[in-house]
Parts: C-alpha cells; structure tokens; sequence
C-alpha cells in the first residue's frame, strides 16, 4: 500500500518533473526556432551596438524608473524581496540542498535553518502584501489574469506548507511534508504554461527589447 | 528457566485465588505491587494516581491467561521482550500473566503443546489474551507457514474466536513486516487484516521495545482495559509522538547542522542524521525516550539513523540512507523523456509556425499582386474612359 508521501516523493515528482522538462523544453525551443520579425525599416545611424543595448536595458530594468520612482517604489522593492527571498529559500535550506544533490549531484553548505525560516516568513509576507497590492490597485486589477493570480496561489503555496512542514504545524509531519512536495508538484506542473516561465525568459526578453530599441535609436 | 517452565504448567491449572492473595502467599508485598504500577504508570505517561488504582485493580485480578502465537516471523519480538528491564517478563510471567501457549518458551512439543493451547482456550474461553507474533501468508491457501498441520490462518481464527482482546506484537504481526515487503511471495498480513470482530492492539517495531510490549500487557492487566489507540491501533503512551520530536540530536536539525556520511567530524559532534536518510520525523515511536537495553542507548545516540521500522511498509519505502526530503524512484527516464517530447513539440511548432508565416506571406503576396494587376487595371479602364469622353 502507498502512502500520501511515498506517492508525493516518487509517482507525483516524477510526473511533475516530466512535464515541467517538457513544457520548459517544448517553450525554450518553440522560441528559438520562431521565424524572425520582418522589419522593413533600417537602423539608425549612431545608435549604441545592438548587444550593449540588450546588456543596457536588462540592468536598467533592474532599478525604478526615475519619472515613476515614487510610484512604483512599493512594486519595485518588494518585487526584490520575494524574489530574493524565494532564491534564499530554494536554495539555502539544508533539506532543499539534499533534493538537488539528489537529482543531479550538486551541492554547496547550506544556511542555519532558523535563518531560512525567517526568510521564508518575510517572503510569505511580501507574496501577502504583492496580492494585496494587486487587489487594490485600479490598474494593476484591470490588466490582471486568470494566470496571475494562479501563479500567485502555485509560488505562495510551497512556502505555507514548507513552513507548516519544517515547524510540524497543525499536522503530522509526514502529511505536512507530503503536502510541500505536492505543492512543488503543482508549481512544476503550472510552470512552463503561466507566467513562471518568465525566470526563464526574463534576461531574454528583455535584451531582445533593448535590442530592437537599440536598433531604432531610442535612448533610454 | 526451570523456575519458569514450572510456573507455566501451574499456570494451566484454573486459579481460584486473587492475584494479591496468590503474591502475598509468595511473599510478595503489596509495596511490590505498587512500585510495579508506578513504573507502569510513569512509562504510559499516566498521573501518579492511576499508580495506587492500578496497584488496586491488579490485586483483585486473577492471573492472566495469555497465549502467544509464533507466526512468519524470526523470534526477535520474543528476543526482545526476554530482554525487558522493568518490568521484566520474568515479572509478568512469575507474577502476573500465566503464559500458557508459547512455541518458543514452552518445553512441551507435538501434540502436547497444541493440547496445552485447547485447554488454555477451553478453560479461559472469553477471558484469554491472545498474543500474535508474526504476519499471516494468505496466498495459496496459506500454506507457507503451518505448526502441527495447521495454516497460520486456520490457529490464528481458532484462537482468536474466544479471545478477550489481541495483541499484535511486531511490524509483522501488526502491518505484515518484512514478509510482506514487495513482491510479498506468501501475501503476508497484519492480524487485523483477518480478524475484525476483536478489540486489537498494535505493538508495532522489528522488534518493539521490550518495555513497549510488556507495558501494554502490563496495562490491560491492571486497568482491565485497552488503552488509547492511535489511528494505526497503536498504544497512544507509546507512538504518539515521532522520534525526531524527542530525539536528542533535534536541536542540530532546527540549526541546520547535518552529518553528512556516518563518520565525519559532524556525526562525531553529534549532528542531525537527516542527512544519512534518518527516518525519526515520520516514525511513531518510544525509542528516543524509553530507549533499549534498559534505557541504555538506542539506534540514533549509536550513531545510526532511524530506519522507521515500527511504521507500515518500512521496508518499500525507499533507500534507507536517502534523506526524507528526496525523491524515490527512478527520474532520468522521465527528465530525458520529458526533454525528448518537448524538443520534438517545440521543433514541430516552429515548423508549423514558418510554414503558416510562408504561406501567409505567399497569400500576402499574391494579394498584393491581384491589388496592383486590379489597380492598375483600373487606371487603365479610367484612362480609357477619359479618352473616350
């Protein structure tokens, strides 16, 4: 008889890791081989190397936008909290570490992991706080998807259930980390489909950006 | 031994004493009693009180039938109680229980051993504790295992029709244990995948502590009831919590501070066995507390990591040394086949998407065409018509 972890660690990773390959393969290659952009006009004269554009615009994307500095401080800064604090996460607890050296042999010494937790809260918050702004936010609500808030709730769940599962909340530990590896599954499974793809495509998408405003002269 | 052979052929003779009047004839003093119950007491986490209603209740017991089933099993569950500490089964036998069937203790052999279990059946009928060693094989009729011509099957169902309550002592007896693991050849069982019209207790572990075992026998015999189950039918005093919650390497796991192999400087100084794939956080057991060999030491604090043996299905559940939180089974096969599908899906799709772009420049194009052949048709016809006028 299998159990709920023993399910959740082998049949629903496996499955899980299977399309998250696929889809991620099928995205990244489907891009590559997309037949290029006619573009009629020719480049301007004196305008910056196409591949120092692509490099500017990837950093300059990084910091806030001076005319709307003030705001878009709330999205800019927490935007670099959770996202930190989700690297942190992934990659400085111990238990995490022992998945990946699994799977492909890597590892590095981990972080303490009272230190992981506190991360893992301030990240909960932050993911709290972005959902909140998103809700309140006119603009934001307008042009929001079905597929924002389905990533929301697929990024939001592992941390809830990783910190149930670590400080053995309201259940057995056994149910709760059977809960955490299932949530993962689902963030893999959503991933190559929503806008979790874009840890792949971030940098490309936007030095290919900077590329063609490079090519048209925009100064930015 | 003799002393106990002796006492288990009195023990088939029907007792008309109380069991505090039977003591006090041995010279046995009520104090005995008490400090007996106590232990009992402070084991199963029950208030000081319950000792001196223990004491009580014990005293005006009569002794204890109990018959003791060896099934598919290796005899280390009666190993293991032999070893008890306090209370020792030598207190259970001499004093409290009269062990009446046991393959393994008995001297008697052939068919005076198996007349030894009808009687003790006969005689306690309704009052009699049955206590199971061993999984049961189902497949084939059960013929894997039989004693004195009989199927496991067939003795346990005889035995238990009368029996007052049953006790399933080790991984086998209570989830079927290492003769079930896969493929599971002789379609091992637990008891209570049999018998479901009797009150059974689990005793899990390959073996269960000795203390874990008599505890619970000692704790029927004195509160004249079960005592509180986990969802598994496990003693509640015993497996209520897991060993890592009272592992006495916890506070390296909460720091983070893992041995990484059996012999390095972190297992030396004592680090988290999580790591070398302890499995303490998913296993319901007393072994972190009670410890073995009288409280002496147990797996962890010997350097070994949990092997979860007193949860079902142990022993499919994976290498014993890789970590809880890593994946069982094999992912290569579904990362390359994964990777295959995709390339294949995304090469198909860009195919797809330049042959739709071709032909859309090919129709936009020819569009084009058919505009400027219709324009310039046009002019032409306008052309003609001015001409005309």
């Amino acid at each position: 008889m299998i159990d709920l972890l023993d399910f959740a660690r082998g049949p629903a990773l496996q499955v899980s890791i299977g399309i998250f390959v696929l889809g991620v393969t099928w995205r990244l290659i489907r891009l590559a081989l997309m037949p290029k952009a006619v573009i009629p006009s020719a480049p301007r004269e004196h305008s910056v190397p196409l591949f120092m554009g692509g490099i500017h615009e990837i950093f300059r994307k990084m910091l806030p936008n001076k005319t709307f500095a003030k705001r878009t401080m709330f999205s800019f800064i927490n935007g670099w909290v959770f996202h930190l604090g989700l690297l942190i996460v992934v990659l400085g607890l111990g238990a995490h570490i022992m998945f990946i050296k699994h799977l492909t042999g890597l590892s590095w010494p981990n972080l303490p992991s009272n230190l992981v937790f506190l991360v893992a809260v301030i990240t909960l918050m932050s993911l709290v706080a972005a959902l909140v702004h998103r809700l309140t936010s006119p603009v934001l609500r307008l042009i929001s998807t079905a597929d924002d808030y389905f990533t929301w709730f697929v990024t939001t769940l592992p941390i809830v259930t990783g910190l149930a599962a670590t400080m053995h909340l309201g259940a057995r530990y056994e149910l709760l980390l059977a809960a955490h590896i299932l949530s993962i599954c689902l963030f893999l499974i959503w991933f190559p489909f929503g806008k979790l793809m874009h840890s792949f495509l971030v940098f490309a998408t936007r030095g290919k950006t900077g590329m063609e405003m490079a090519r048209r002269g925009v100064k930015l | 031994m003799a002393k106990l052979y002796q006492n288990m052929f009195e023990a088939s003779v029907p007792q008309a004493l109380t069991l505090g009047e039977q003591l006090a004839q041995k010279g046995v003093s009520r104090r005995s009693i008490l400090k007996f119950s106590s232990y009992v007491a402070a084991i199963m986490a029950l208030p000081p009180s319950a000792a001196s209603a223990m004491a009580e209740s014990l005293a005006k017991t009569r002794r204890q039938s109990v018959i003791w089933l060896s099934f598919q099993e290796c005899t280390g569950c009666t190993e293991s109680i032999t070893r008890s500490f306090s209370p020792t089964l030598e207190d259970l036998i001499f004093d409290f229980i009269s062990l009446d069937y046991s393959e393994t203790l008995m001297d008697v052999s052939g068919l005076a051993a198996e007349a030894a279990r009808k009687q003790a059946m006969e005689e306690n009928k309704g009052k009699y504790i049955l206590v199971v060693e061993g999984s049961i094989p189902l497949k084939d009729g059960g013929v894997y295992s039989t004693s004195a011509g009989e199927t496991n099957l067939e003795v346990l169902k005889d035995s238990a029709k009368d029996a007052l309550a049953i006790i399933a002592v080790g991984s086998c007896a209570t989830f079927g244990g290492i003769p079930a693991a896969l493929p599971n050849p002789t379609g091992a069982v637990g008891v209570d995948k049999i018998i479901k019209d009797k009150p059974i207790i689990n005793v899990s572990g390959c073996p269960p502590i000795p203390e874990v075992m008599t505890g619970t026998i000692s704790y029927i015999l004195s509160m004249g009831k079960l005592p509180d189950l986990d969802a598994l039918g496990r003693p509640l005093a015993f497996y209520g919590e897991t060993i890592h919650d009272r592992c006495y390497r916890r506070p390296f796991y909460e720091k983070g501070l893992f041995a990484k192999s059996f012999d390095d400087e972190a297992a030396r100084k004592g680090h988290c066995l999580y790591e070398v794939g302890c499995k303490g956080p998913t296993t319901y057991n007393a072994c972190a507390t009670l410890k073995w060999n009288g409280g002496l030491t147990f797996p962890i604090q010997s350097g070994h990591g949990c092997l979860g043996c007193s949860e079902p299905d142990f022993w499919d559940k994976g290498s014993f040394y890789q970590p809880l939180s890593t994946h069982k089974g094999d992912l290569e096969k579904m990362v390359v086949g994964g990777a295959a599908i995709g390339a294949t899906a995304g090469v198909t799709s860009a195919v797809v998407m330049r042959s739709r772009r071709a032909k859309a420049i090919k129709t936009a194009q020819k569009q084009a065409e058919i505009k400027v052949q219709k324009d310039s048709a046009a002019e032409d016809q306008s052309a003609q018509g001015g001409q005309h006028d």
